[in-house]
């Protein structure tokens, strides 16, 4: 995928500009908040279970060693194998062989965010294998040449009737001549089509949300149903996820279970939670004949002990994202790679280094909002605020900037000459607020005054008053 | 003002008024307001002379050598006041992640911990610590309150304002929708990212103006600039203060943004 984090700031501005963007934008700020308010409110221990979610996390991370070889024998003994993929390069590697050994000429796939950190499509398509996504969003996409812009929605960008553009121009060469407006028409226009789809593949590539080590079962959480058939009808069924997605049990998994649908959409349970433990079995009715994991590192283990283990335990749910101003708006292609948002503002530098993506950690206000709906308790903006650390220390930060900071932070600690200029400053701004109050315009501060006023000084400072009024009154 | 009484609410307790740069150098009344509604339920107010900033802007720019100096220059600075009082969740908030910035277990780490114990923000002072239920004050006016980032998600600030609100004589309460959504102000924020800043102050200025309100009040000075300058930028007649200015029943002057 081509990384566009570094021009984070001109990205901004085009999606603020983007009226079908912004519009889109309006119904995800009205929607998802709402609606998960709604879902926690309806469960009383919603608090306690987010406390336990977030230990149990932290145990798995201490012990993802003897969790991850766990779930590998389980896989194992059940008739699966396991792959383990250092980086994305190898794990391209891995796929593409699977599919090759299964004589693949299409795969369907479920939703899958790994999949795209790994950038599987373009890989499968160059190397003679059609990927067809059938998740619908994921679907809507791959008919526009687009990326996710969302984890779970992920063309919460697209409008109704862009949706239509993309059917009517693909759909003819399958006999879909006319167009369809209404959405229950285009769904099932897409529905027929990909039919056929789930039919003909040869395998079948979905993520998962959690492995099991107990049990050596994926699970992935969908509400459409293609994940089933994606993994249900091929000969060969492949599981691409990562590795920090493993939980000791069936009752851990169940417990994240609860916590992901309402953080994530605000349904109680989502409409399908479909469970793999290995190849479909002598007298089983349906099911894979091979059933493999493919599990990710990608720079995952270099988090472990760091500053940022804390982030491992996400669980993409994508609350953070949705409760995020930055990100409702200017949506999420504009922090140009796989995962926006406070998740993704603080994944992403991991990824693909700090240098290309210092603007993502900076572009928060530091609300808060993120953290206070985090299911597992991830202190998104400390974990951000890291990454400005990193970045101030490698010396990154943009020089004007630092410069001003350095500036700015050499007078703080010099209280006497603080007084001194602060005394001046607030004359000086209360001048040029004039009869009015307020100023326009000021050099040096264009970032303000381009959109609104800076209140002036009231006139003469705290501590200058302070000190007739109270004699002593201080240190 | 009207309190309970209570082990503190009896004493006299000596307070350090954390001041604030913004206060200090925009809006001093806010400052006065905070040391009026102190001394109103019995507390001695001294305002230590060598304070200048908390170190935010250089704690959220990654430069923790020189937050780290200015943390020092607070602690130092406000040892041996029984609580620092700020009219600010943000810079109180930035008091309590000063243990942060120190090696635990080292001297610094301790006394940065003692800081961050006996900090609180001005309103949530007057109500959680000295029960406090009621201020005399009076106020001709409709307000929507604004709940400033810091002070709702890092020290629980928002039931405490309303509930003296409540008791501002001619004052009513409306709430707008999403109260609890950031401004856009966020620091340097605003400086590095003006055009993302810019939409989310004009859907709080939209909020604003569909609560039917004549005044914005919230607890921060940089969300109240920044609002208060959009809402002026766009011709808004709405009135705003800061809290404390209105608890203080210190409304005489002028309003953020206007000159009277």
């Amino acid at each position: 995928m081509h990384i566009t984090s570094p021009s984070f700031k001109a990205n901004a501005r085009a999606a603020l500009a983007d009226a079908p963007l912004q519009r889109a934008l309006g119904n995800l700020r009205a929607g998802f908040p709402g609606k998960r308010a709604a879902a926690v409110a309806r469960l009383p221990e919603f608090e306690a279970l987010r406390d336990a979610a977030r230990d149990l996390k932290n145990h798995i991370l201490e012990h993802l060693d003897f969790y991850l070889e766990t779930f590998e024998a389980n896989v194992k003994q059940h008739g699966g194998q396991v792959h383990w993929a250092r980086d994305a390069e190898e794990a391209r590697q891995i796929i593409l062989g699977l599919c090759q050994q299964a004589g693949a000429k299409t795969v369907t796939k479920g939703k899958s965010m790994i999949t795209e950190e790994i950038g599987l499509n373009d890989y499968l398509a160059q190397h003679g294998i059609e990927p067809i996504e059938t998740d619908l969003g994921e679907y809507i996409l791959q008919l526009r040449g687009e990326h996710p812009s969302h984890i779970i929605a992920p063309a919460i960008h697209v409008n109704l009737d862009q949706v239509s553009d993309a059917f009517h121009a693909h759909h003819g060469r399958y006999g879909k001549t006319e167009r369809q407006t209404e959405p229950r028409q285009l769904m099932n226009e897409a529905r027929e089509i990909l039919r056929d789809k789930f039919l003909a593949a040869d395998v079948g590539i979905t993520g998962a949300n959690f492995c099991i080590a107990e049990t050596g079962t994926t699970v992935i959480v969908t509400n459409e149903g293609n994940g089933d058939l994606t993994q249900t009808l091929p000969r060969v069924h492949i599981a691409v996820t990562s590795i920090e997605k493993v939980v000791p049990t069936l009752e851990d998994a169940t417990l994240l279970h609860r916590l992901l649908s309402r953080s994530a959409t605000g349904q109680e349970i989502e409409v399908y939670g479909t469970w793999s433990s290995g190849p479909r079995r002598p007298g089983d009715p349906d099911g894979p004949s091979e059933y493999h994991v493919v599990l990710l590192d990608n720079g995952r283990s270099n988090m472990l002990g760091s500053e940022f283990q804390d982030m491992l335990r996400c669980i993409r749910c994508s609350a953070c994202m949705n409760h995020c101003p930055v990100y409702g708006a200017i949506g999420g292609h504009a922090y140009g790679w796989v995962y926006p948002g406070p998740m993704g503002s603080v994944l992403t530098p991991q990824f693909i280094g700090i240098e290309n993506a210092a603007n993502l950690p900076n572009a928060s206000t530091f609300c808060g909002r993120c953290e206070s709906v985090c299911p597992v308790r991830i202190p998104l903006p400390k974990l951000m605020r890291h990454w400005r650390a990193r970045e101030y220390e490698k010396h990154l930060t943009p020089q004007g900037f630092r410069f001003g900071l350095g500036v700015w932070a050499w007078c703080v600690r010099r209280p006497a000459l603080y007084r001194r200029l602060t005394r001046i400053g607030a004359c000086v701004l209360k001048v040029l607020g004039g009869k009015t109050g307020r100023i326009r315009s000021l050099p040096l501060a264009g970032g303000w005054t381009a959109w609104r006023d800076l209140p002036a000084p009231q006139g003469r400072t705290f501590f200058e008053q302070w000190a007739e009024r109270r004699p002593g009154g201080g240190r | 003002m009207t309190s309970a009484s209570g082990p503190v609410a009896s004493g006299k307790p000596r307070v350090g008024l954390f001041v604030t740069c913004l206060a200090d150098l925009f809006r001093p009344s806010v400052a006065f307001a905070t040391v009026k509604l102190l001394e109103d339920v019995g507390c001695t107010v001294e305002a230590p002379a060598v304070q200048t900033c908390c170190g935010q802007p250089a704690f959220n720019s990654g430069d923790r050598a020189d937050a780290r100096a200015l943390a020092e220059a607070v602690i130092a600075a406000f040892e041996g006041y029984e609580f620092v009082v700020g009219p600010s969740g943000s810079c109180i908030g930035m008091l309590r992640h000063y243990p942060e910035l120190f090696e635990p277990g080292s001297p610094w780490h301790g006394r940065a911990e003692r800081l961050a114990a006996r900090s609180h923000e001005i309103v949530s002072f007057l109500v959680d610590v000295l029960g406090v239920h009621g201020v005399n004050a009076h106020y001709a006016g409709t307000v929507t309150y604004h709940d400033s980032c810091s002070g709702l998600r890092e020290l629980g600030v928002k039931a405490q304002p309303r509930a003296l609100l409540a008791t501002v004589a001619g004052l009513s309460l409306t709430e707008m929708t999403d109260s609890e959504v950031c401004c856009g102000f966020g620091g340097t924020f605003c400086i590095k990212y003006p055009e993302i800043s810019n939409r989310m102050v004009s859907d709080k200025i939209a909020n604003i103006a569909a609560s039917g309100a004549d005044t914005l009040l919230a607890g921060d000075l940089g969300c109240l600039l920044n609002i208060g300058g959009k809402l002026k930028r766009e011709g808004s007649p709405v009135r705003v203060w800061h809290v404390a200015e209105v608890l203080a029943g210190m409304t005489d002057g002028a309003p953020i943004g206007d000159a009277r």
